[in-house]
């Protein structure tokens, strides 16, 4: 479906000095500010940046769907040189879903629960090109086998619930597909998913990309993808388009300081802490109805110059010898780019001291019952099984996995909100394995702490943030009087690098980043000795992240805690930990230090996770591998090792053995630890995944 | 879900059996047993003439092997009077004794006689059953679709005008008990003397002197829409600000869900957005609410079928009580047990079919 009166070599969508505002009963929240950007046929624009910062805003305001609330309060966008601003219902009806498609976040939420899922992509081309119900059917069955779903017509038949989280997204990306639209809006696609999923989404989406020349504004926060997905990026802070150009002249060659610091944000897997040190942002995000005026950056930019940058309105500004290059920035002629990160102060490691949590051959299994009814056969599942290993004093564990590897049910038995199904936790010589967290004494209760994920639900929101980490002193029997307590949460305010005057404050109040602070300060209420940490920055925007990721850190290293960091995300346990443990399907398949764990020989599956990872950097060089197929169920795991159904290097051992049988843990020197039949020499002559191109 | 059913049919039984032994251990107190005594037989009578008169009809029995009795699990009681006549709860007036069978309780099929109707039970309750089954039938097919239908209206445009006008009116109603809005009825629609019939009558737009009949007695052989519509009305109009609100609440809910955004985005129009995306979706919640109506009906028809002089299963109802007849009242404990579990047996089953994502073992 294209129009004939549009021209192909002229923009697909252009994007005018847009606004859009909130409107509350108070007052006018404006969300987006004279936001601009054009998208060629054909072409991959990237939208990135922190949450908050406007970039689904536009995207919602494309396909002019703003709720009640919103409204387009200046600017034009135009699709094929029509204005959809001025578009009345009917037209723009006839656009949305033919012309322009959007994928969105979470796929679960986005597909009707009580229809097929054929029925659900018939409709596209029934509504648009008046197609019979059966040629409808036959389309999606065509368009469901090209998003690579295995048995499409299985798939058409089933409902959403039926399918994993990564079929769901493909079906998603086939419902956009079922008319070739000629723009694709794609909103944080794979955020809901695990890495290696994300990677085989994103291997589809640029593909389809190609093969139906479709444009896509990809919204993002994470700038590996927008950088493996994307031809051009625009960069947003706080409702305002910052830089925007070619993606690979803004990675290497950006000229707005929040991109720069965006960029040093963010850990990379190819490069360790000491070479390229986390750069956290200072300060916070403006809310949308407090922005400075001038620059929305300055308050938090480190060339920011007093009486210039804050007088006025900043417009963009070309980048010569750019391609479409601009930044919004008064003075990026006169900063030094290039000039090296300030060298931060080396900080001595902490000593790595005696053993004290060791686990042996710990399991979890779980029954559930087979059906709504309370019929049917129990079913067992194998969360954890034979997991085996000891953290020392001081030192970072990383457990990595994707999710239902295992991971928070191994925190679950650790902490004691579980027991154990079988085998040893000695905690400092103590066996805790069958001990529930109710019956443990308050020493061991406080000595062994978490950090949860999410820091927005773990705060009671009606008491002060000072009330709770008191209250975590008192059940900790910590201090002997409530001014005593009261001058301990204070210093614990100073450890987790809170003013103090937050202790009066509610959690709503604070952002997500300072209540994650918070849970930090209430973990250590008690002296912890172990603290897990449950991906206590995931929740978090990148610009946050690494300052708590190095609050953590400093703090280990004050105390001598052990630290058992649980991640998906390989950059950043790259970053911070001694130790790496990779879990699949309740196993442990790879254990060793990080540079063992990081570097060949790889266990075929550590191998696809790290390829996975999308890498923001022009200069590394990574191989691909997509795994095939989901993660099999841990109700049915199958027979052998449980990675043998997306193994690549299955057909290198010979006689079957991976079908057979679970093979054992193997140690390659060192405490490098690896569940694997590969014989030595096939290990050996792994490569590595990432390489950094020389310069 | 053979194995769900039947576990359902096992709680319904003994449901039953433990509602029948309270019932009839109330009606079986001293007091009571009294009281059925002077009025079936004379209110004048002495207090030694009530205790015989207990004793001869088999109230003197303990009251378990009379509750077995009933069940028909005990043989019935058999007595001797003093004129030679052979009395016994399974022999009836002027039969012969001994051609009577041992046992007549509800396992052989045999729910007792009323006392106060002279009747069999099964007999009274079969007819007053189906009277009310008609009333019921109709008031469903008025409320249900109604309720929906306002609540699917109001709630598709949340905060608009129309679900403001259309949820007070859910509110007023919900909130008018049937025997406020029974009485306002008859006053307004069913009164020659008072309300809209007189000004009707004047102007010439009805031929008779009411708009609609006030009592519902000639409904019972011939159901026409003025003697019938009151009832229904009354009964369905507290029934239908309820359901609409239910409707509603699931409504709005599902219409900010992202999947209706998702089906708005593909460029479905906002009629075919509502039918075909949200609806279902919206009905899965009210629909146990609709079946939960049924039981909740028989609880409306009582008031309404007095009220209205419509002798049903509530009319039935009231007459066993006031008179303590025993063997109606039990029979009614019966039906009532049985009509709540087994709608709540449909609503189970039929959620299965609306709710993909629940599924029978």
């Amino acid at each position: 479906m294209t129009d004939t009166t549009w021209d192909p070599s002229r923009p697909i969508l252009e994007i005018e000095n847009l606004s859009i505002s909130f409107f509350t009963r108070l007052r006018e929240i404006p969300a987006v500010m004279d936001f601009s950007c054009t998208v060629m046929p054909g072409e991959a624009m990237g939208l990135v940046g922190e949450s908050g910062c406007g970039k689904s805003t536009v995207a919602l305001a494309v396909m002019r769907d703003l709720g009640k609330n919103g409204r387009i309060v200046g600017g034009k966008i135009r699709f094929k040189g029509r204005d959809l601003t001025t578009m009345g219902d009917e037209e723009l009806r006839h656009i949305r879903g033919s012309e322009i498609a959007m994928i969105y976040q979470e796929p679960m939420a986005s597909l009707n629960p009580a229809m097929k899922v054929g029925a659900q992509l018939a409709e596209v081309p029934m509504i648009h090109q008046g197609m019979s119900k059966a040629d409808a059917w036959a389309l999606a069955r065509q368009i469901v086998a090209d998003v690579r779903l295995p048995d499409p017509d299985r798939i058409i038949n089933s409902y959403p619930h039926q399918l994993s989280g990564g079929q769901q997204q493909r079906i998603v990306i086939a419902m956009a597909l079922m008319s070739k639209p000629a723009l694709l809006i794609l909103d944080e696609p794979t955020t809901a998913l695990d890495v290696t999923v994300e990677a085989g989404i994103v291997d589809l989406v640029k593909d389809l990309g190609h093969k139906y020349g479709t444009s896509m504004l990809f919204i993002s926060h994470n700038l590996g993808l927008v950088m493996d997905v994307c031809d051009r990026l625009c960069v947003m802070y706080s409702g305002e388009a910052v830089e925007t150009g070619n993606v690979v002249q803004v990675f290497d060659k950006m000229r707005h300081p929040y991109t720069q610091a965006l960029f040093r944000s963010i850990p990379l897997p190819g490069a360790d802490k000491n070479a390229r040190p986390l750069v956290a942002i200072p300060g916070n995000f403006p809310l949308p109805h407090e922005r400075p005026p001038g620059c929305n950056f300055g308050p938090r930019c480190d060339y920011f110059e007093k009486g210039r940058c804050d007088a006025h309105d900043i417009e963009m500004e070309d980048v010569p010898e750019g391609d479409r290059h601009q930044t919004r920035c008064l003075k990026w002629q006169e900063v030094d780019w290039d000039a090296p990160i300030a060298a931060r102060v080396a900080k001595e490691k902490a000593r790595i001291g005696k053993v004290v949590l060791k686990m042996e051959d710990l399991r979890k299994y779980y029954s559930v019952s087979g059906s709504a009814f309370g019929g049917g056969m129990k079913k067992v599942v194998k969360a954890n099984e034979t997991l085996s290993f000891e953290a020392r004093e001081g030192e970072t564990l990383a457990i990595v996995g994707e999710s239902g590897c295992g991971k928070s049910t191994f925190a679950k038995v650790l902490m004691g909100l579980e027991t154990a199904t079988s085998g040893s936790i000695m905690l400092f010589d103590e066996n805790v394995q069958s001990t529930p967290i109710t019956k443990r004494n308050v020493d061991t209760v406080s000595a062994v702490q978490m950090v949860f994920q999410n820091p927005f639900d773990t705060l009671n929101p009606s008491m002060t943030v000072g009330r709770q980490i008191i209250r975590a002193l008192e059940i900790f029997k910590q201090g002997k009087s409530d001014a005593e307590r009261h001058a301990r949460m204070l210093e614990l305010l100073d450890l987790v690098k809170l003013p103090r005057a937050f202790a009066d404050r509610m959690p709503r109040q604070l952002s997500g980043g300072q209540k994650q602070r918070v849970g930090i300060a209430r973990a250590f209420a008690g002296g912890a000795k172990v603290v897990v940490a449950d991906e206590p920055v995931s929740a978090l925007d990148v610009s946050v992240q690494a300052a708590v990721t190095d609050l953590l850190m400093d703090i280990q290293r004050e105390n001598g805690t052990t630290l058992l960091f649980i991640s998906h995300d390989l950059s950043i346990v790259r970053y911070l930990s001694d130790r790496v443990m990779v879990m699949y399907l309740g196993h442990v398949v790879e254990m060793g230090t990080t540079d063992q764990v990081f570097q060949p020989p790889y266990h075929p599956y550590t191998e696809a996770l790290l390829s996975a990872v999308p890498i923001a950097d022009t200069h590394v060089e990574r191989k691909r591998i997509v795994l095939e197929g989901d993660i099999p169920s841990a109700v049915n795991p199958p027979p052998g090792c449980p990675f043998q159904t997306r193994c690549r290097w299955k057909s290198q051992v010979p006689g079957g053995l991976c079908d057979r049988e679970m093979p054992p843990m193997r140690d390659l020197g060192g405490g490098h630890q690896i569940k694997c039949h590969l014989a030595a020499d096939i290990l050996a002559r792994m490569e590595p995944v990432i390489k950094i191109a020389a310069e | 879900m053979l194995l769900f059913i039947l576990r359902r049919l096992g709680v319904m039984f003994l449901t039953a059996f433990a509602l029948t032994f309270i019932v009839f251990s109330l009606t079986n107190l001293q007091p009571n047993l009294e009281k059925l005594a002077k009025s079936e037989a004379s209110v004048r009578m002495t207090d030694d003439q009530v205790v015989s008169w207990i004793a001869n009809n088999g109230y003197d029995t303990p009251m378990l092997s009379r509750y077995a009795q009933w069940l028909g699990v005990l043989p019935g009681w058999v007595k001797t009077m003093e004129d030679g006549e052979v009395r016994g709860r399974c022999i009836a007036k002027g039969a012969d004794p001994a051609a009577a069978p041992r046992y007549c309780g509800l396992v052989q099929g045999d729910w007792g006689s009323s006392t106060v109707f002279k009747k069999p039970v099964s007999e009274v309750l079969g007819r007053s059953l189906g009277q009310t089954g008609w009333l019921m039938l109709t008031v469903m097919l008025v409320m249900v679709p109604t309720a929906l239908m306002l609540g699917v209206l109001s709630g598709m445009r949340e905060g608009s005008r129309t679900d403001r006008v259309l949820s007070t009116f859910a509110i007023v109603t919900t909130a008018t008990p049937e025997y406020v809005s029974g009485v306002i009825f008859i006053a307004l629609f069913a009164s020659a003397t008072a309300g809209l019939s007189p000004l009707l009558a004047d102007w010439g737009w009805i031929s008779g002197k009411t708009l609609f009949m006030g009592t519902a007695t000639s409904a019972m052989d011939d159901i026409t829409f003025w003697n019938f519509a009151l009832p229904v009305m009354t009964i369905a109009l507290y029934g239908i600000g309820y359901i609409a609100r239910m409707t509603r609440a699931s409504m709005t809910e599902v219409m900010t869900a992202q999947y209706i955004r998702t089906a708005r985005l593909k460029g479905v129009g906002f009629t075919q957005v509502v039918l075909k995306h949200a609806l279902r979706n919206a009905l899965i919640a009210p629909f146990t609410v609709i079946m939960l109506q049924f039981p909740w009906l028989l609880n409306g028809v009582v008031i309404v079928e007095t009220l209205f002089n419509y002798k049903g299963f509530g009319w039935t109802l009231v007459q066993a009580a006031t008179n303590n007849d025993i063997e109606m009242l039990l029979g009614c404990s019966v039906v009532a047990v049985f009509v709540v579990l087994v709608t709540q047996l449909i609503s189970d089953v039929g959620y299965v079919f609306l709710n993909p994502r629940i599924r029978l073992a």
